[in-house]
């Protein structure tokens, strides 16, 4: 197994290589920032044509998970649609695709910032899920604990040029990678991120394998 | 020039400095001697600013002594906003401009009432546009001034070229002819190699060691000009000058990288004669009227013999003199060139390759801008592009794939129904929303330039120039670089510009620079290769043949008919040297298709290294058969699946999608105001290779790539030539001919399994040192069973 292998509050926690959270004890897998009908929505704003296929790229990525980790639950972190629009972009193709993806386990789409939630495509809708001592949220709260947010799309410098998008793993709470095709990032070095997290904390970067780091030693 | 002041086309071939831009201008003088004309009258398009401005300033003395009611003005990037305002409302009667300014010109809605009474255009060192994209899009622009303005004449003026009839075509109104004037050509050139009593070294492309030379000279002339091959040589080389420069000689530095207000102190000064000296690269090669330059300097090797022949050309611009230059290589191997280079100039042996067929991709940025000027119709627009020499050949159904890329991004699998960018209404295409000619008129341009970022002294609002992003981003507070020939200190990163305090440290950084890096030409190379062959090494200085025989002695000379491999350790990794003299861009293939058949072979390649005559790769594990790495029909296979997924295509993919529009530029501006959609073009790439194979802009990328950065001609010219035929020489350490490999810049990382596992090692060692490590529990652990 490629995933680094970590705890929060005591609850064992994998960050996969692709930029998911696999939950073994209560088989949840957690992904963020999908950021589905991306390119649509640049083309409506801006009149830029970007290859339409970060929906079908995003959710391929997310067929194989489901295949390798049969989660029972399914949580959406928030923006999982680039805005409302967005959602009514996707094709019968995606949107085929996205049920067979639902089908048999709970599927939770929290809120984000870009999308209030798409209701029409199945799963519930929350603004926040609890589980035990962790709380799954679109956005980090400075003082919580236990928490599991996305929102930033961290990214790290690797040591020899070039970044990655990488998990930000301390005592208190993980920020996730983005999920989406299309999805740029924030580098962790940002004074935003620097602030959440704690001085020991780590990023895990995201590829073949989940590398661990330093934060402090990342660029 | 007056007797054929009628012809349709026309185009002059004169050396360097022979006078022929004012002769271009000379029947548009007679034509506007009466006053009656109005509106622009003659159009005059170069490939550089400054040679706009130097231009009106020349143009301007005649016209005035003779007292001629004509108005001259020049329009580029520089203008201001008021002046260009002004200029569409009331065109002067000479407009001097530059090939993006012209297309910009041509995107607004009142193009045609502004170009109805055109006369004329004149194309300056048109030879310089032709080698590039701005070339195609001029023409492009051209073609459609002539449907402005039917009676349009066009003049080309040029340097000594290997094929003026190719320009000829090229310049043409399809399928018109094109007359060429040749003019006197003048004496040969005095050229030779700078005689030092330092020796060049082994490696590095900085020559300060014949400084002391190079300033002897300086003090020795009228005023030299010092051209170097890229900018941050050029920025270093002007540092050391300095440094030796006891005399405190007037000496000044211009390159593109420098801010407008430094490049125009340079060139006043140069006009007034205050000048010893100016250190340049090719900002300078065209033909600026600098003034009574008698020497002209080229440091490292020149690469391409009509090059050097044109910027030797800028010696004794004026008098009917030979023109004086020195070559001065920056290592030994360069002697080597140098030459090769020397023996060819005096052959008159000029070198250069036929153009393929107009580049899509700016055809594709030309329907866009031809959208934003107005309502168009495909089957005019069609005809009135197969007017352009370079896409006379382009078929009905590359036109339509390509008008269809611009209205609907042309995807197979999923179409933007609703948000076309263009629409066709009665038979006529339209802009779906006008506000996006705004986006597309700030995208106009084929010239990439890398992400750069603006320096600036801390509290202060003058630019000192531009430095890469990339670079940039490896600075940390503290370091020190080189721009403008001062050293900077980095302090900060504000709002994209770049701070940075006064310095004074011995030993600054090189801030990287974007620039072209020309490929030596196939005809030099061979020089080169005869010249191993032969053995006869009297034209070269004594420690140069000594290097030569050193490298007989531990290893061999590459020869033509064979490739020779040399491998050793250093640093702790297995070194491989392939030398294959195709040139830049065709070792650099072979560099990726090399580390691609060695990763496939687990050797674990982390990266490599191209010049012009060799590859060198390095990795975790040596080369000891390397038959299989270069069997020629194996490369062949191998190129495919290669082509691919390498960062070459994605590179060119960058460019052509940019040029296209699929892509907006990275322009200041736009990131500052937060509106730019940034991308990664890698991903975009990815994407299109997975669900749109036949995508358009992928086989653009693939054409381009293949004659240009990939350069499979010249790969197919090695095969050819040595067939799979081999030597390959292990020593235990460095070759003399491999070491100034080692310190070549342009680094390529393979992002394979090698590189994977060292990530891993050094993220691994820093978990441990900082003990996160034991905080963390043990893998094992939590291996549940799911």
């Amino acid at each position: 197994m490629n995933a680094h292998i970590f705890t929060l509050c005591d609850t064992p926690l994998h960050a996969l290589p692709e930029g998911a959270l696999w939950a073994p004890q209560t088989r949840t897998l957690t992904v963020s920032d999908l950021h589905l009908g991306k390119s649509d929505r640049i083309a409506r704003r801006r009149g830029i044509m970007l290859p339409p296929y970060e929906t079908r790229a995003t959710l391929d990525k997310l067929d194989l998970l489901l295949d390798t980790y049969a989660p029972s639950q399914v949580v959406c972190l928030g923006d999982s649609f680039d805005d409302l629009d967005a959602a009514d972009s996707l094709d019968e193709v995606e949107k085929m695709q996205l049920a067979r993806q639902q089908a048999g386990r709970d599927w939770i789409w929290i809120e984000g910032n870009h999308d209030p939630g798409p209701v029409e495509l199945g799963g519930r809708h929350l603004q926040d899920l609890r589980h035990g001592p962790l709380t799954y949220r679109h956005i980090a709260q400075a003082e919580a604990r236990g928490e599991i947010s996305g929102h930033y799309h961290p990214k790290c410098g690797l040591p020899r040029g070039g970044t990655r998008p990488a998990f930000l793993i301390d005592g208190a709470r993980v920020i996730m990678p983005a999920f989406g095709a299309f999805t740029g990032g924030l580098r962790a070095t940002h004074p935003t991120l620097r602030g959440l997290m704690s001085p020991g904390a780590t990023a895990v970067l995201t590829g073949k394998k989940a590398m661990p780091v330093p934060l402090a030693a990342t660029r | 020039m007056l007797d054929r002041a009628d012809a349709p086309a026309l185009l002059l071939i004169a050396p360097t400095g022979g006078g022929k831009t004012l002769a271009g201008f000379l029947p548009t003088l007679a034509e506007l001697e009466d006053g009656q004309h109005v509106g622009i009258h003659t159009l005059y398009v170069s490939p550089l600013k400054a040679l706009a401005a130097d231009i009106k300033r020349n143009l301007r003395t005649p016209v005035d002594d003779m007292g001629l009611p004509i108005r001259i003005e020049d329009r580029t990037g520089d203008t201001s906003a008021t002046q260009k305002k002004r200029q569409r409302a009331d065109p002067p009667h000479i407009l001097l401009t530059t090939p993006e300014s012209l297309a910009l010109l041509t995107s607004y809605e009142d193009a045609p009432r502004m170009f109805k009474g055109l006369q004329r255009v004149i194309v300056d060192e048109i030879h310089a546009l032709q080698e590039s994209k701005r070339g195609d899009q001029l023409m492009l622009a051209l073609g459609r001034l002539q449907r402005l303005a039917p009676g349009l004449r066009r003049v080309g003026l040029s340097a000594t070229v290997e094929d003026p009839a190719m320009i000829a075509k090229s310049l043409a109104c399809h399928p018109d002819p094109c007359e060429i004037l040749h003019a006197d050509p003048g004496p040969a050139p005095d050229i030779s190699m700078l005689v030092t009593t330092e020796m060049p070294p082994w490696s590095g492309g900085g020559a300060a060691y014949a400084i002391p030379a190079v300033l002897e000279q300086v003090r020795q002339h009228k005023t030299t000009l010092i051209f170097h091959n890229t900018r941050a040589q050029a920025e270093i080389f002007f540092h050391n000058l300095w440094l030796s420069n006891t005399d405190d000689l007037p000496i000044g530095i211009h390159h593109g990288s420098l801010s407008r207000d430094q490049r125009e102190k340079v060139e006043g000064a140069m006009v007034r004669g205050d000048l010893r000296a100016i250190v340049c690269t090719g900002s300078l090669d065209l033909g600026i009227d600098w003034g009574d330059v008698d020497l002209v300097i080229q440091i490292g090797a020149p690469k391409n013999v009509k090059r050097l022949i044109q910027r030797i050309g800028r010696a004794n611009h004026r008098y009917n003199a030979p023109s004086k230059a020195l070559l001065v290589p920056a290592n030994r191997f360069e002697v080597i060139e140098c030459i090769a280079a020397l023996e060819a100039a005096l052959a008159g042996d000029l070198d250069g390759d036929p153009p393929g067929p107009g580049p899509r991709d700016v055809l594709c940025q030309h329907i866009l801008i031809t959208a934003c000027a107005g309502p168009f119709s495909a089957d005019d627009l069609y005809s009135e592009i197969r007017t352009v020499g370079a896409f006379a050949d382009l078929t009905r159904a590359q036109f339509d794939e390509c008008l269809e890329f611009c209205a609907t991004g042309g995807y197979a699998l999923r179409a933007y129904d609703k948000w076309k960018r263009l629409k066709e209404i009665n038979g006529m295409w339209h802009l779906r929303d006008p506000r996006a000619s705004r986006n597309i008129r700030m995208n106009i341009g084929t010239i990439q330039d890398t992400d750069t970022l603006k320096v600036r002294y801390k509290g202060s609002f003058k630019s000192l120039g531009e430095i890469e992003e990339g670079f940039a981003a490896s600075l940390t507070p503290g370091d020190t670089f080189l721009i403008g020939g001062k050293i900077v200190r980095y302090e900060s990163l504000r709002e994209m510009t770049v701070e940075v305090s006064r310095n004074a440290s011995k030993k600054p950084k090189i801030a990287t620079f974007m620039g072209t890096k020309f490929a030596t030409s196939t005809q030099l190379q061979a020089r080169i290769l005869r010249m191993f062959e032969t053995g006869d090494f009297r034209a070269l200085p004594d420690h140069t043949r000594d290097w030569l025989h050193l490298q007989q002695e531990i290893s061999k000379l590459p020869e033509a008919d064979r490739i020779l491999i040399e491998s050793f350790p250093h640093n702790g990794q297995a070194h491989t040297v392939f030398y294959g003299f195709a040139g830049r861009n065709a070792m650099q293939t072979l560099g990726l298709l090399l580390t691609q058949r060695m990763e496939e072979l687990a050797l674990n390649p982390l990266g490599f290294v191209a010049t012009d005559y060799a590859t060198m790769i390095w990795g975790l594990d040596p080369v000891t058969d390397p038959a299989p790495l270069i069997q020629p029909d194996a490369l062949r296979d191998g190129f495919e699946t290669w082509l691919q997924g390498n960062a070459v295509m994605k590179k060119t993919f960058r460019t052509a999608a940019t040029i296209a529009g699929l892509i907006e530029r990275n322009l200041p501006q736009a990131r500052k105001s937060g509106r730019q959609a940034t991308f990664s073009s890698d991903i975009l790439y990815e994407t299109l290779v997975k669900y749109d194979p036949d995508h358009l802009m992928l086989d653009i990328t693939r054409d381009e790539a293949l004659s240009g950065l990939v350069d499979l001609g010249r790969i197919e010219e090695m095969l050819a030539r040595t067939n799979g035929r081999f030597d390959h020489v292990t020593r235990d350490r460095v070759t003399p001919l491999a070491a100034p490999l080692l310190l070549e810049v342009g680094r390529v990382p393979i992002k394979g399994e090698g590189r994977e596992l060292l990530i891993e090692r050094e993220t691994q060692a820093l978990m441990e040192a900082s003990g996160l490590n034991k905080i963390a529990p043990p893998a094992s652990k939590w291996r549940v069973g799911w």
